[in-house]
């Protein structure tokens, strides 16, 4: 139930523009986010786009960021029932619509999900919303009361004056929706908090994912829906020659058969039929364009291009530097070089989406992660305005940066094959795990060549650092600023060491390969990380120095209190070191939050085994605790799996591994125990999604080097070790 | 040709040709949607089932093999069973998407075992992949969920 519901219509100017913005003008005096909203028509309710309160009082807050697995949606919903003093007990939380304009993500113009920015940039936004609403409520009290609104108290859904008069928020539903919204609003004192920062902010889908209801696109089903099952083609960049499709077609079940773009689509009845459809589909290849190098090759590149014996064309953009490099002092001289393969995000729900195409319109049904994107992509196929296009937003099988795509990959796919379908006939694309494996978008190869030059006491005097990788912004809307594309060099870029480091010649080439790429759960950490930290390791153990005391120098140097601060956090929490087990630290700061692990590794088997790992973390102020540490779990987890197994290799341009039979991922028997500790800070929060994954691999690189073990310098380390 | 086969109390008569994997039959047939596509070839465990009682990859059993057999799937867990109940009170999801899969080979080992171990845990858990890493959690619940079922009373 929604009081006094209005519909936001596009004016015939937003039209105009919208219309222009489609066909690439640049416009002046308009926002982004009001030319990107164009065309959309979003019910917003009496208390504004974020709330919505039911005649029994019962509370929705609607969220602008999916939910794939972060919290993120206990973090959101207990913001806004802080401010407005709602019963927690009766909040639920529902999933924005896609409108770029009303739920953009304030640090991107534009509604998405990533960056572990859900939290951060929805804090003020959704306090002000909690804290309008409450407002509205206390002042219809006020006036039915008679009552000034000072003297008007607030708790758990239910408005009290202390001449004995109580109303819930359902009682004063009417009134207050009449009430007009603050202008300005006096958000709580943090110190009287009542819920943020409490156990009590708990996950609001877990009995959903407990029982088999909560809806994945995977588990839409609609009359009349068909499912799709698309050959792709088996390199990056062939195309269709010729296919034949009587054999699919004789399959019973199997619909029609369409050309896209993408490769041959088998539209089916249900999914088996589409399935085995597929596999009757005969299908040449045009392989003149595709890549044929293999990652070995590709890293040989990498390796040469970091050792200044790369392509003479290739550019070298510096991301910091001091000094001058060239007039290197005596001394002593670390050199090390560093290899990353590719990565797989491997997502529970491969990906999937529903679309429904009719003429020009399109609405869709999937996990979108970054909708404003996924609606400029249909928008182009279908030819209607990116807001126009109707996304309804699903629960994701994770995602880990998978989901967030300038091409919108599989959910463009979706699109071409229901346009093809037409008459609004609703389409489920369904990859299967082998479709998911194969299409690319890992984490791209990287290559660090470090070589560093010590002072008299051992710290790094001049600090020189080449990165070697493919680039994530292809085909951004917006180039990186500068020409620096810092996500593929954030962690080194701003590091503590290098700050504490009197020289510095750090650059950044980044080579053409034609595998598409993508972020992958904290971006350019999953190499940084490891490479700052591992290094500090060893020059710490060069020096003859403690590795803690080590780091500490260089933080006091750098001024790096919140790195120290979740360091000594840490190291309280750790206790003694096991007998028997080798320990190993990290620090890393990723997404405005720094992270801290020590983690004790058993190095007796074939392969090492990461049993307790003690975890501090520093993201400002903790909404959810408890999610907080699911967060530190689960990143861990997922930093591991990488670290230990991961890696995706190519034979001459093709994908070699397909399915988890081939691509290793962390099981129940090789999983760590992750201790939390939450630093307490009185700060905005900062993001906590991803800077618990990239710490957990040098922890563990360092953990083999204290037990007098080698350095490792390939990932993953079943491979090394 | 039709199978006959017990989902969740019920009998059933389905459509489905014989070499279709159950997984599709539950999920497109019968629209019990709470079983998984995780894999297909039975490495992730997001489609596990109880077949006559004991767990199962359904998406690498044909439906004609389970003809006249009892399936079970998270639908038939009834919402409130010890291990669902732990799941719940751990908060133990986080995507979500290999729950379903978890909770029927926890739902197994705890009939199996009422106090599992942890090599027990690790055994009967280590088939059914979670990438959001949410494994100690699972391993607390099943442990908190070996309590729940000891509290309740006798089945007469």
């Amino acid at each position: 139930m929604n009081a006094h519901s209005k519909t936001i219509e596009p004016s015939r100017r937003d039209l105009v523009v919208g219309a222009s913005l489609v066909g690439g003008a640049l416009l002046v005096g308009c926002s982004p986010a009001d030319l990107l909203a164009a065309g959309a028509k979003t019910e917003v309710g009496a208390f504004g786009p974020f709330i919505k309160i039911a005649a029994d009082g019962a509370v929705t807050v609607i969220s602008k960021h999916i939910e794939f697995g972060q919290g993120n949606h206990a973090g959101l919903a207990a913001i806004v029932a802080e401010e407005l003093d709602a019963d927690w007990t009766r909040v639920v939380v529902e999933q924005a619509p896609a409108n770029a304009k009303l739920y953009a993500n304030l640090g991107m113009g534009a509604q998405g999900t990533g960056g572990s920015t859900a939290i951060a940039n929805s804090w003020d936004q959704l306090r002000k919303a909690g804290a309008g609403a409450r407002g509205m409520f206390v002042q219809a009290a006020a006036s039915k009361w008679k009552v000034p609104a000072a003297e008007i108290t607030v708790r758990d859904g239910v408005l009290s004056h202390k001449s004995g008069k109580s109303a819930g928020f359902g009682d004063l539903l009417a009134e207050a929706a009449k009430v007009a919204p603050p202008e300005a609003v006096t958000l709580k004192d943090p110190r009287t908090f009542t819920l943020i920062g409490t156990d009590r902010v708990r996950r609001k889908d877990s009995r959903a994912k407990s029982t088999g209801a909560a809806r994945f696109t995977m588990d839409v089903q609609e009359p009349d829906l068909l499912v799709a099952m698309v050959a792709h083609a088996p390199k990056f960049g062939a195309k269709v020659k010729s296919f034949d499709a009587t054999a699919a077609k004789a399959v019973p079940g199997v619909v029609e058969v369409y050309e896209i773009p993408t490769g041959v689509a088998v539209v089916a009845n249900d999914t088996w039929s589409a399935s085995k459809g597929r596999d009757a589909l005969k299908v040449v290849w045009d392989e003149s364009k595709v890549e044929t190098r293999s990652s070995d090759q590709i890293m040989a590149e990498f390796q040469a291009a970091g050792a200044g014996k790369g392509p003479k064309d290739l550019k070298w953009v510096p991301f910091d530097s001091k000094g001058d490099a060239s007039k290197a002092p005596d001394g002593e001289v670390f050199e090390a070089t560093y290899d990353f393969p590719f990565l797989a995000h491997a997502t529970m729900e491969p990906m999937n989406a529903v679309a429904r195409v009719k003429g020009n319109s399109v609405s869709m049904s999937f996990g979108s992660q970054a909708p404003t994107i996924d609606q400029l992509n249909a928008a182009k196929i279908v030819g209607t305005l990116p807001g126009a296009v109707k996304i309804e937003t699903l629960f994701a099988g994770g995602s880990f940066g998978r989901r967030a795509n300038f091409q919108s990959d599989y959910a463009a796919e979706c699109v071409h094959i229901a346009k093809k379908v037409g008459g609004g006939r609703p389409v489920k694309l369904v990859w299967t795990r082998e479709d998911d494996m194969r299409a690319g978008y890992f984490r791209p190869i990287v290559h660090h060549n470090v070589r560093i030059t010590l002072d008299k006491d051992g710290y790094p005097a001049v600090w020189r650092q080449r990165i070697v990788t493919q680039t994530l912004m292809k085909g951004s809307p917006v180039p990186p600023s500068g020409g620096l594309d810092t996500s593929a060099v954030e962690g080194s870029l701003g590091s503590p060491y290098l700050k504490a480091t009197p020289v510095v010649d750090a650059q950044l080439a980044l080579p053409d390969v034609g595998v598409p790429v993508l972020w992958w759960r904290s971006v350019g950490a999953t190499h940084t990380a490891y490479v700052m930290e591992h290094t500090i390791d060893q020059l710490a153990r060069k020096a003859g120095k403690d590795p803690i005391e080590y780091r500490r120098t260089l933080y006091t140097r750098a001024g790096a209190k919140r790195h120290l601060a979740v360091m000594d956090l840490a190291i309280a929490k750790a206790g003694p070191a096991p007998a028997g087990l080798a320990r190993g630290i990290a620090v890393h700061e990723s997404f405005g939050s720094v992270v801290a692990q020590i983690a004790d590794v058993d190095l007796s088997g074939a392969e090492p085994r990461v049993g307790r790992v003690v975890t501090a973390i520093d993201c400002g102020t903790a909404i959810a605790p408890n999610q907080i540490a699911a967060q530190m779990e689960g990143g861990t987890c997922y930093g591991l799996s990488a670290a230990l197994y991961g890696e995706v290799t190519l034979k001459d341009g093709a994908v070699q591994q397909t399915n988890f039979d081939g691509y290793r991922v962390l099981r129940m028997n090789e999983s760590p125990t992750v201790e939390t500790y939450i630093l307490p800070s009185g700060a905005a929060p900062t993001g906590v999604g991803e800077p618990g994954t990239p710490v957990i691999a040098p922890a563990v690189a360092n953990a083999i080097l204290g037990a007098g073990k080698p350095a490792t310098y390939r990932l993953p380390f079943v491979r090394s070790v | 040709m039709a199978t006959t086969l017990e989902i969740n109390g019920k009998s059933v008569s389905v459509k489905a040709a014989d070499d279709t994997p159950l997984l599709w039959v539950l999920r497109d047939e019968l629209g019990l949607t709470g079983t998984k596509y995780g894999c297909g070839i039975a490495q992730c465990g997001a489609c596990t089932v109880h077949i006559d009682g004991q767990p199962a990859r359904s998406c690498q059993t044909p439906v004609s093999a389970v003809a006249g057999m009892k399936v079970t799937t998270i639908e038939g867990l009834g919402g409130y069973h010890p291990v669902q109940q732990a799941w719940v009170a751990a908060d133990v999801p986080q995507c979500g998407y290999c729950q379903s899969g978890q909770i029927m080979s926890a739902a197994a080992l705890l009939s199996e075992k009422k106090k599992p171990s942890d090599a027990d845990i690790d055994a009967a858990m280590s088939g059914n992949i979670c990438r959001c890493g949410a494994y100690q959690r699972i391993r607390s619940a099943i442990k908190d969920a070996a309590g729940i079922a000891a509290a309740l009373p006798a089945k007469a």
